[in-house]
């Protein structure tokens, strides 16, 4: 221990000067001379990063700038929310001399990221999620952050036309509102083919469960579902009993129809490859990161899988209708009137809200349509 | 409710279909751990050996096309753990319960680490014998799909039953675990029968792991099997040592455990997290009202360290 700990200081006085002068402090150096200049990149990965899933998402998209010129790019998998992380970042600022990490996990902000970024507040941090608050969070640090909520709308249209029984099925881990709103915009897009289409959903309790998610994918599949989605880290249990069982499925977070064949209409990715491409241009060129970026289909934060070969024509002419028009931007998915599936009015006739409308944000609700509990 | 669906009937079959889908990891690992115990040693690190074992059969399957093959190399890999927990706590002033965790820990790094090329590849499944013919209904139809390993586990906790009693092996088994002293005076060898025994365990448990990465739920990934070689240990106990007990008490669990999802697919959704504590909750109250007052752990062996 004595031993390492003089190396580590000195590993980061370089790693320092690295990163000054790679001017990923904004404003100090901007000059243009720099813009191929070495940086080094960290990413962390709660789980494994083939996971199909939400970590393979964000690999691949460390894949893509690992291509850029300059850029040495330092990951670890399987990290937990925990104290480890914070190790794993001094790590990678101390020894890898990274000065930019990208810690991909909700759980990491807080306290572990925000400990780092007071500790080396020459690094840049970029968390991925919504919870960076201007005044609040050091300037070192910020967020990045998808809606992902109209993916899923067009996963719903594509559910509708193949739903012969009417009932879609979700697999959901916690019901927190990012993943309430999925499950309101799948159903909200299978009703705008047909009103009746009802969809359950079964929460997990825990992002990873592979069993958990195996029975509850043939428990909805007993109840008469005969199309599938979800929200969990890893659909690649959901997906394969799905298509064991012969119902079509909607991927998420990642390209699945590998694993599920014809039985795969369509999926919600995430497209973090562009979104990481910007900050590393940004950092290279010496211009600002962005504390909150954010972005959804036409900004091009998601993106949709191809459509599979179960998709009939009809169907793929109002999915390609509906992303043109989410692409010009006049697409809002919770547009009222909104009942929830108590009875309450939740959205008022004649106001629709944005992707990134606030009120989206905190959404606790469960759309008419939905058979299911939040609690 | 809905024409397609079968309504307030999924529950039971649920349960049903999930008994035997969830349970046949449980019912090996506590068979496993039933022969380690009854001969008086305790192998906590069969965690370890479900998940290195369900990795083996996996990558084997995608290597060789042949999932048979992979449970065959997970039966041995399962037997090396064994052996090693084996021999490691023949020495003297060794503690198999600390030895156990170590080799728990030991057998998820490695299988983590040699499993990371093979989480994407799609490996051939272990066969299922479809029971459900006879039924128009395609859930009956999908939950009489049986894998033919469920009924090895059935047939085995039989068997095991049958020997512990009847067999010269399993008395010798029995003996050894009842009172190290006695062996020798007999001039059985304790090390070399608790090695066998621990192996033969280590053995049976990776046929569990088996079946979880090539059957049901049918994937490799690091957080496939959360804690169920761990519950299956505590199943033992549970049992009392019995194999036909620990059969059950592995439906049991199974059936509990399907109940969260089927009551929330048929619209009983508030309070899931109290319907994913049943199998839990059902542990504890079948431990309290089978308790004694006056003996403790009836059943027990007696040189196992638990009840030293």
């Amino acid at each position: 221990m004595t031993k390492l700990l003089p190396m580590n200081r000195r590993n980061f006085l370089q790693a320092s000067a690295a990163g000054l002068a790679a001017g990923t402090v904004p404003g100090l150096f901007g000059s243009q001379a720099m813009a191929q200049t070495a940086l080094t990149v960290g990413f962390i990965y709660v789980g494994p990063k083939d996971d199909y899933g939400y970590n393979q998402a964000h690999a691949e998209g460390a894949a893509v700038i690992k291509k850029m010129p300059g850029i040495t790019l330092v990951e670890e998998e399987n990290v937990p929310e925990t104290v480890d992380v914070q190790k794993t970042m001094e790590s990678m600022i101390n020894l890898d001399g990274a000065t930019l990490l990208f810690p991909t996990s909700f759980g990491y902000f807080d306290p572990h990221m925000l400990a780092m970024a007071a500790k080396y507040p020459k690094v840049q941090f970029r968390h991925c999620g919504g919870l960076w608050t201007e005044g609040k969070h050091p300037a070192n640090t910020g967020s990045y952050f998808g809606y992902i909520g109209q993916g899923q709308y067009l996963n719903g249209i594509a559910a509708g036309y193949a739903s012969k029984s009417k009932k879609i099925g979700f697999v959901a881990a916690k019901p927190i509102p990012q993943v309430v709103q999925n499950i309101n915009s799948f159903l909200l897009g299978a009703r705008s083919v047909d009103p009746n289409i009802t969809c359950q959903v079964i929460f997990t309790g825990e992002w990873s469960l592979a069993v958990k998610e195996a029975e509850a994918t043939n428990a909805l599949i007993d109840q008469g579902a005969d199309v599938i989605t979800c929200h969990v880290d890893s659909p690649k249990v959901v997906v394969e009993t799905a298509a064991g069982r012969g119902a079509f499925i909607c991927g998420y977070h990642a390209n699945q129809s590998a694993l599920a064949k014809d039985k795969y209409l369509t999926g919600a990715e995430w497209a973090w490859g562009n979104v990481y491409t910007n900050f590393i241009k940004a950092a290279q060129s010496g211009g600002k990161l962005g504390n909150f970026v954010h972005g959804g289909l036409k900004d091009g934060f998601v993106k949709m899988s191809p459509l599979g070969p179960a998709v009939s024509a009809e169907g793929r002419k109002k999915f390609e209708a509906t992303l043109a028009e989410i692409m010009s931007g006049k697409f809002s998915v919770f547009k009222g009137p909104i009942k929830d599936n108590k009875g309450n009015v939740v959205v008022t006739a004649g106001k629709s809200f944005a992707e990134d409308a606030i009120e989206l944000e905190s959404m606790g609700y469960l759309v008419e349509g939905v058979v299911g509990s939040t609690s | 409710m809905e024409d397609t669906g079968i309504g307030l009937w999924g529950v039971p079959l649920a349960i049903f279909a999930g008994a035997i889908r969830v349970s046949t990891p449980f019912i090996f690992v506590s068979l496993g751990e039933t022969i380690t115990e009854r001969s008086g040693r305790i192998n906590l690190g069969l965690e370890g050996t479900l998940v290195f074992g369900a990795m083996t059969a996996y990558a084997v399957a995608v290597m060789t096309g042949s999932p048979t093959l992979g449970v065959l190399a997970a039966m041995a890999t399962g037997a090396i753990f064994g052996t090693i927990h084996g021999w490691i706590c023949k020495w003297p002033k060794v503690n198999d319960i600390a030895i156990g965790i170590a080799m728990m820990q030991f057998g998820l790094g490695l299988a983590f680490f040699l499993g990371k090329s093979f989480i994407q590849p799609v490996a051939p499944k272990l066969p299922s014998i479809p029971l459900g013919g006879w039924s128009a209904t395609p859930q009956v139809q999908a939950a009489l799909n049986i894998n033919v390993l469920f009924f090895i586990g059935a047939a085995l906790a039989l068997f095991l039953w049958w020997a512990f009693r009847n067999t010269r092996i399993g008395l010798i088994l029995r003996v050894v675990g009842d009172s190290t002293d006695a062996a020798r005076a007999m001039g059985i060898s304790p090390d070399r029968v608790r090695l066998l025994a621990t192996a033969a365990g280590g053995s049976l448990a990776a046929i569990g792991g088996a079946y979880l990465s090539l059957y049901y739920p049918g994937s490799w990934n690091e957080g496939i099997s959360s804690g169920q070689g761990l519950m299956a240990v505590a199943l033992v106990i549970f049992a009392r040592w019995n194999p036909i007990g620990c059969f059950l008490a592995a439906l049991l669990f199974g059936g509990a455990g399907a109940l969260g999802p089927a009551l929330q697919s048929v619209g009983v959704t508030q309070g899931y997290y109290l319907f994913y504590a049943a199998p839990y909750v059902l542990t504890l109250i079948i431990l309290i009202a089978t308790s004694s007052p006056t003996r403790s752990l009836a059943g027990a062996p007696g040189a196992l360290s638990l009840t030293k």
